[in-house]
């Protein structure tokens, strides 16, 4: 990246506070299809010149998926751990690229000693795009084309952020197609509850094959997802369908930061 | 005279067996442990008006909506007729309400017409059901009583409709007739077409004026107690199950207290926890799950609409949140009777993890809330689900072995997979 990411000890050390602290997460910061959307995140971020860091290797799992897998005191732990951290540094404003470590930070948090104002990087970019300062330009034009959102469902069902997504999709022109079931009726990528982490239950076919089939309906170029897991999800679907010479599977970031020519 | 004592007993016995029942379900209710959901009363009492009386969630699926909004209403409706019924049964009046006059004929005229609603609704529910049978109503847990439950209650509610306006052609015959205290009252629209089908003696138009009646209120007296072996169970408790229902973020899951307390005392070995830990962290059995999961249990409705959204069930697992409720009803009913035949105490053995529900189901959930966002009377089968999941995991140990390995990595490098802390920052390096 052309430009250094910052992270809190750094900000402290130099007696400064972020305006915002970016929650990259475990996918964010590990898996690789995923590292890309955090990068683009950052660009954004960098970009329109907002105020951010990130906790680096001070930062943990949020304990989501040991908590979805019924291991509450993994997950206290980790939430504890964290909010220690998070208050230790005064944190005040959090944005996430992942709508697991959003639902977690947003809703658990605070019964746990953590508030926080917390938002979805959709989120962001629809304030962005809001007061004016993302346009949709100067970078790879999206006018025309084909777009299918996928809701992720702890974006979604789980806290209902429906219009941020379509907000920032909205700006660049393009044809958007809904998929049959969308918004509260969406569904699942098979990702979430721990499943990202184990084999499925014998059944007659994957749960994301079905969403593929689903999302193949809208004939789309871009199917657009905002969440790490459903990526890993859609990607693999794709894939499995032969389809990813032709389709791409693009995070809202992502998208953003190609529109933007970040 | 004799008429009357009949009927009074006959109402006290009703209304006498319905409370006992009913009390018996509301012990079970009791069994499960305390959860406050006694915050925000003016929002729970929208969400009550909204989702019970409102009926908004069932909108989403326009066909049954409007069948179901005309059996509804008439429900609520011609209760006013039960109101009449009911004092001419207890004074020996006729038509106790007739004074009120063109009123009246407008009240009996609209009942007509709802009856004749519902009669055609409940037909098509019994087509739906039995003709073009719904994917939605067949399923592992739709056999046997679950399946004939829906019907009888269905052919159950024609035959009441039907008494009703063979009560009133009857009357109306009667009425023409200037027979003995059949006064003229009440407009008669719809069950004039069946006046022909009557016979003209005055004497055999009473006997069918009286059958029906008392057909008509027997009926509803067995129905009332027919409920609590019903999932029609519903029309009652989806009030308190809508007022009671979940106001938080549907991705957020509790944070069970007890854990806390431990876990505090883990990192701070000067904590002192307030209370004494509980016996068993996560639900094994109806016992260990919150009151809130077992009311949620006698109201299910056995629709099926979380079931047929459900990601896992519609790609062949053997999940089926539908299922779960059914089987939390049925597991619970047979702890209540344990507790009636052996007393409080007793233990059968059996639990509602492995003996009703199976791990293969709960650990195919995804948690995505698609059934508690079609459930029209706001259950929530994840709930039970993760509780489960918490047993499993917390006192059994007892989980896929990909899902230990993941919580191992949680637990030893602050991510789900196996990679060193110092590389999480590894990211803002490339690209
Ligand atoms: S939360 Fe679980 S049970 Fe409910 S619809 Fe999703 S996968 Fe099925
Ligand atoms: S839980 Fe709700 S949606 Fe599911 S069958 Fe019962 S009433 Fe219907």
């Amino acid at each position: 990246m052309e430009f250094k990411v910052p992270t809190m000890a750094e900000l402290m050390a130099m007696g400064e506070e972020p305006e915002i602290l970016f929650w990259v997460g475990c996918a964010g910061s590990y898996d690789e299809r995923a590292q890309k959307i955090t990068r683009d995140i950052c660009k954004i971020l960098h970009h329109v010149g907002i105020k951010y860091a990130v906790l680096g290797t001070e930062e943990s799992c949020t304990g989501d998926p040991a908590k979805r897998a019924g291991n509450e005191f993994l997950f206290q732990m980790q939430a504890m751990t964290n909010i220690e951290v998070l208050n230790g540094y005064n944190i005040k404003k959090i944005v996430t690229g992942c709508p697991h470590c959003f639902n977690t930070i947003k809703n658990e948090y605070p019964g746990l000693g953590g508030t926080y104002e917390v938002i979805h990087h959709t989120q962001l970019i629809q304030d962005l795009i809001n007061e004016g300062k993302l346009k949709a330009e100067g970078g790879e034009s999206f006018k025309g084309k084909k777009i299918t959102f996928h809701d992720p469902c702890y974006l979604g069902r789980g806290n209902g952020v429906y219009e941020a997504p379509r907000k920032a999709l909205e700006v660049l022109d393009a044809q958007l197609v809904e998929m049959k079931r969308c918004k509260s009726n969406g569904l699942c990528c098979g990702a979430g509850g721990a499943q990202m982490f184990k084999e499925p239950e014998k059944g007659a076919k994957d749960i994301n094959i079905e969403r593929i089939e689903e999302a193949l309906e809208t004939q789309p170029e871009v199917i657009a997802a905002g969440c790490p897991f459903c990526m890993t999800m859609l990607s693999d679907g794709v894939k499995l369908k032969d389809k990813d010479q032709e389709i791409k599977v693009l995070d809202i970031a992502e998208i953003t930061a190609r529109a933007n020519g970040l | 005279m004799v008429a009357q004592i009949i009927f009074i007993l006959i109402t006290l016995a009703g209304v006498g067996l319905f409370s006992f029942n009913a009390r018996k379900v509301i012990r079970n209710i009791k069994i499960g442990r305390p959860a406050n959901r006694n915050d925000q009363p003016a929002k729970r009492f929208m969400t009550m008006l909204k989702v019970a009386f409102g009926q908004t969630k069932m909108a989403v699926r326009p066909i049954p909506f409007l069948l179901h909004l005309v059996v509804y209403l008439g429900f609520v409706i011609i209760n006013l007729e039960v109101l009449e019924i009911m004092i001419d049964g207890i004074f020996g009046t006729h038509r106790v309400f007739a004074g009120l006059g063109g009123f009246y004929d407008f009240l009996i005229g609209s009942f007509e017409f709802l009856a004749l609603g519902v009669w055609l609704a409940c037909a098509i529910f019994l087509i739906r059901r039995n003709v073009l049978k719904l994917k939605r109503f067949s399923g592992v847990e739709m056999k046997s009583w679950p399946k004939s439950d829906a019907n009888y209650i269905l052919i159950t509610e024609i035959l009441l409709m039907s008494a009703f306006l063979l009560m009133n052609a009857s009357d109306a015959k009667l009425q023409a007739l200037k027979e003995g205290h059949y006064i003229s009252a009440g407009a008669f629209p719809v069950s004039a077409y069946l006046q022909g089908l009557l016979p003209s003696s005055a004497a055999s138009l009473i006997m069918t004026e009286r059958v029906c009646w008392w057909f008509h209120i027997i009926g509803i007296f067995a129905f009332l107690n027919y409920l609590p072996y019903s999932k029609h169970f519903h029309i009652l408790f989806a009030f308190p199950n809508t007022y009671f229902s979940n106001l938080e973020p549907k991705g957020e899951f509790t944070n069970m207290a007890s854990v806390t307390n431990e876990v505090k005392a883990m990192l701070d070995p000067s904590f002192v926890p307030a209370e004494t830990a509980p016996g068993k962290f996560g639900a094994k059995d109806v016992n260990d799950l919150s009151w809130i999961n077992l009311m949620n249990a006698y109201t299910c409705t056995e629709c099926g609409r979380c079931t047929s959204v459900c990601p896992a069930n519609m790609t062949g697992k053997l999940l089926s949140p539908r299922k779960i409720m059914m089987d939390t009803r049925d597991r619970l009913e047979e702890v209540g009777k344990n507790i009636d035949k052996h007393g409080a105490d007793h233990q059968d053995g059996k639990s509602l993890l492995d003996d009703y529900i199976t791990r293969e189901e709960i650990w195919a959930c995804t948690s995505c809330n698609a059934c508690t966002e079609a459930c029209p009377i706001n259950i929530d089968p994840l709930a039970i689900i993760v509780d489960l999941r918490r047993y499993a995991v917390m006192e059994e140990s007892v989980a896929p072995g990909s899902i230990n390995a993941m919580l191992g990595n949680v637990e030893n490098n602050g991510a789900p997979w196996k990679y060193s802390p110092a590389d999480r920052l590894n990211w803002a390096e490339q690209g």
